[in-house]
């Protein structure tokens, strides 16, 4: 008996406005709120709503035999919140059905797996937080931008928390061996790998219209039929995808969603079902450990990090951002947060690739930018800006350490205040209480009432 | 061929991509190219191809000695050539003012009688139409397109024009009409046209309308650096210097350099700006400065040649060249092989081959003071451009340009038999 197990992405950065440098200093605001609302809104009536619809309609049909997985970034969701809050409502209904899971990231869609553990940690935490209060589950299995991964990377989740962890069935890795099972990482035995099988994912997410691909058109029918026809022995089909699959880049007009409908109705005749990744990780057994020294993601043919980390401007950008990443978080400025969430989006350093500049193609594709050079200046002219806001919180001259160890005194004397203030009331309190007592008793004596002023001049 | 300018007595970019393509097209082998200019010095390259000038070709019979001959132009044209032509004279030229040898006096330039000398100089062609025997006939830009039809007509052979430029170009729409009509005139007679851009193309198209079929573009490249110039060491500033470099016209839209120098200059100090080069638009130029008040970090050079060129490219951080509208642009390729990131307009013909270069839009003054601001402030901008560009300049070789010549050549001699 087989399995496929579905999990779609849905992720949207807050794209920035045009910063010139003049702005620095002097504006704060760096959205492009028009843009984003613009393609937040386009891409959810176009694919994410009715995929949703599709979704729904099928778990009726199936019987909840039919079941998938997401994973949205917090940016996705704030962005939703803003401009589409009934895709939210959506998503909760889908929810309900109790079909739906959704996997665990990092809040800002970012690259801190990379550099910092510490900003990593606690952008996991905050978008599981985000996730039990919009939909009221908590997510068990991990999912890491863009699908990086490597050892570091699994130790790290494990450490966490998390029993499994999804990444890219890359063919530098895999050599020989399949990723229709389930395999654990070397350097966490404990946790198991849930690896994308390329092959039939790109199949419906890269294929699926091109008519001059020699198996178009590609029906459900023929699509189980070579799932079916894989080996015996292998268990489990992960169809990893962008959400915006389903009716983005593959249009409507394509045939997408009646693919996708038809699909559990051949499913079900072949014997294959569906499978969520927390299922899989406690029903499978891993059959062997995978080493990844070195990271590897979804992205491009070569499976590296070269789409966002590949060049001097992104290295630059991306490590005068990280340089910052401890100062940020002794702030507490709220606004100077989101900021910090918003401009770690893995976007942002993608807008800056130079590896298609001929071909352009994917990449171009998504960028509101002409150049990875505009990219590239108006990132770090924003981020010029931002770093001149985090200096005015605390002066850089000073040492994080320092800084660290004052904060810490203030924050204890503060508290200290505190457990004064609050036994100088309970004194009071107890004065009055006996006050009250002796003035049943007896007549109330004058000096009693000075007693209490007297007390906290003495501390 | 006929040129206008060749190297090393330049005034314009059309003597350097005039040298660059025939050298170019000499590499690729099995060429004989003769080459007329107006006046040569006697100190050009002449290995790769024949360089006849047109001041010592004679258009009046006169009766010299070989000696003489030698004497006078033995230094750029060899005596026996100079008795073939003088027997294919072909009219009485006598009303024109002639030297001691019967030959036109050329300057060579852009002087103020340029029509007559552009008329003279189609009358010298007719002479080395009747001498030299030729395959196919190619003329750089409009001051010799009236000696290629006359060429054309003598021989019959087929006749390519190279347009390096358009009155449209020059004149930001205000075009002579004279002009107009010796280059529309060129162009009609052509068998083929050959631009230097798209955008120079779509020129020659829309305004001049000419059959889309005839017109192919063939972008200019760049000579390799000599190791020479590649070795030049030079003091650099403290400062970053930020350079514009060419004349100071209005094709080249020096104001918005100085403009988008005004606004960097309100938000950076430690840089200075170069406007190298002369041109009728330098004196506005410098009001315009000292009405910005930052006069005190904006330069003007004056015009620079050879050497100093390089010099200044080497002492800079930023190329930056802001043209209005610019066929081609050889400039910022230079810069380029320099090592020294560039920003070029859009509307460049440049831009459509370059990738490794800022391109914005010649008006967009704020965009233009960011990519000058982001180069000079993000070390990862400017070294990703230096290095980028260099391997980028490498692919950039007249060889080949010389080779889709060839085979437009090629094409249209078939065609036209």
């Amino acid at each position: 008996m087989k399995s496929i197990c579905f999990y779609f992405q849905i992720h949207q950065p807050f794209r920035l406005r045009t910063y010139r440098f003049f702005d620095i200093g002097n504006d704060h605001y760096y959205y492009d709120d028009f843009m984003n609302d613009d393609i937040v809104s386009r891409i959810a009536q176009r694919s994410y709503l009715p995929a949703n619809e599709t979704i729904k309609e099928m778990i009726n049909t199936y019987g909840k035999k039919f079941k998938v997985a997401f994973s949205i970034s917090g940016t996705a969701l704030e962005q939703f919140e803003q401009f589409v809050p009934e895709f939210i409502d959506s998503m909760k209904e889908l929810v309900a059905t109790g079909c739906v899971e959704f996997l665990s990231e990092t809040y800002a869609h970012s690259l801190s797996s990379l550099s910092d553990p510490e900003e990593f940690r606690q952008q996991v935490a905050a978008h599981d937080e985000k996730i039990q209060q919009l939909f009221g589950v908590t997510p068990k299995v991990f999912r890491n931008t863009e699908l990086i991964y490597s050892d570091d990377i699994a130790s790290m989740v494990y450490a966490m928390g998390f029993k499994g962890m999804i990444a890219d069935g890359a063919k530098h890795i895999l050599g020989w061996k399949s990723p229709n099972y389930l395999y654990s990482s070397v350097s966490a035995p404990k946790l198991k790998l849930l690896l994308k099988n390329s092959h039939f994912s790109d199949d419906i997410s890269f294929r699926f219209s091109n008519s001059e691909w020699n198996e178009y058109p590609l029906t459900a029918d023929k699509f189980i039929n070579w799932i079916n026809g894989l080996p015996q022995e292998e268990q489990i089909v992960n169809l990893f995808m962008n959400y915006e699959t389903l009716g983005e880049l593959q249009p409507r007009e394509s045939g997408i969603f009646e693919f996708l409908k038809a699909i559990p109705r051949f499913a079900f005749e072949n014997d294959v079902n569906f499978i969520t990744p927390s299922e899989a990780i406690s029903k499978l057994k891993p059959v062997a450990q995978l080493s990844v020294p070195t990271p590897m993601s979804w992205a491009d043919e070569a499976r590296d990090t070269s789409a966002w980390l590949g060049n001097n401007l992104q290295n630059e950008a991306f490590h005068k951002l990280y340089s910052i990443a401890e100062r940020v978080r002794l702030c507490e400025d709220r606004k100077l947060k989101q900021d910090w969430y918003y401009l770690q989006a893995s976007d942002h350093f993608y807008y800056m690739c130079t590896k298609h500049f001929n071909d352009g193609s994917v990449h171009s594709h998504y960028s509101p930018y002409d150049t990875p050079f505009a990219a590239f200046t108006n990132y770090m002219n924003v981020l010029s800006d931002f770093i001149v806001r985090v200096e005015e919180q605390y002066p850089l001259s000073i040492e994080n350490e320092e800084l660290n160890a004052l904060l810490t005194t203030i924050r204890n004397q503060s508290q200290e205040i505190s457990e004064l203030n609050k036994e100088v009331d309970m004194l009071r309190n107890n004065l009055i209480h006996e006050d009250k007592e002796e003035k049943e008793a007896a007549k109330p004596k004058a000096p009693a009432k000075k007693k209490p002023a007297a007390k906290k001049t003495d501390k | 061929m006929f040129g206008w300018e060749f190297p090393p007595h330049i005034l314009g970019g059309l003597g350097t991509a005039s040298y660059g393509l025939t050298k170019g097209m000499h590499e690729n082998g099995d060429m004989d190219i003769t080459f007329v200019i107006p006046k040569p010095y006697g100190d050009e390259e002449k290995g790769f191809a024949k360089i006849i000038g047109a001041n010592c070709v004679p258009v009046v019979y006169r009766e010299v000695f070989s000696d003489y001959v030698e004497k006078r132009i033995g230094n750029v044209m060899d005596p026996q050539l100079y008795y073939d032509l003088r027997s294919h004279i072909y009219g009485d030229f006598r009303y024109i003012n002639v030297n001691d040898l019967g030959c036109i006096e050329f300057s060579g330039r852009y002087p103020d009688n340029l029509l007559e000398e552009i008329n003279n100089y189609s009358i010298v062609a007719g002479v080395i139409a009747r001498t030299v025997d030729c395959d196919i006939i190619h003329s750089h830009d409009w001051l010799t397109y009236p000696a290629g039809i006359h060429a054309k007509q003598v021989t019959g052979k087929p006749l390519v024009i190279h347009v390096h430029a358009t009155d449209f170009d020059r004149s930001r729409g205000n075009v002579n009409p004279t002009v107009f009509a010796i280059e529309k005139d060129g162009m009609e007679h052509a068998d083929h046209i050959i631009t230097v851009s798209n955008l120079t193309r779509q020129t020659v198209i829309e305004k001049y309308g000419i059959n889309p079929a005839k017109v192919t573009t063939v972008h200019n490249a760049v000579q390799p650096l000599s190791q020479e110039l590649r070795s030049i060491e030079v003091q650099k500033p403290k400062e970053k210097v930020v350079t514009f470099l060419g004349r100071i016209t209005m094709q080249k839209g020096p104001e918005y350099f100085v403009e988008a120098a005004a606004k960097v200059l309100q938000k950076k100090h430690n840089v200075r700006f170069v406007m190298a080069g002369s041109g009728d638009m330098m004196e506005k130029m410098i009001r315009l400065v000292a009405d910005r008040d930052i006069a005190d970090r904006f330069h003007f050079t004056g015009f620079l040649k050879g050497r100093q060129v390089y010099e200044m490219l080497k002492a800079s951080d930023v190329y930056i060249m802001p043209s209005v509208s610019e066929p081609f642009g050889i400039s910022p390729l230079e810069a380029m092989q320099m090592g020294v990131p560039s920003i070029i307009s859009k509307q460049s013909g440049c831009a459509e081959i370059l990738t490794n270069v800022i391109k914005t839009d010649y008006w967009d003054i704020d965009a233009m003071a960011d990519a000058i601001y982001s180069i000079i402030t993000y070390p990862a901008m400017y070294k990703h451009l230096r290095e980028s560009g260099l391997a980028e300049i490498d692919t950039i070789q007249w060889k080949k340009a010389g080779a889709k010549v060839i085979d437009i050549y090629k094409k249209t001699i078939n065609h036209s038999f």
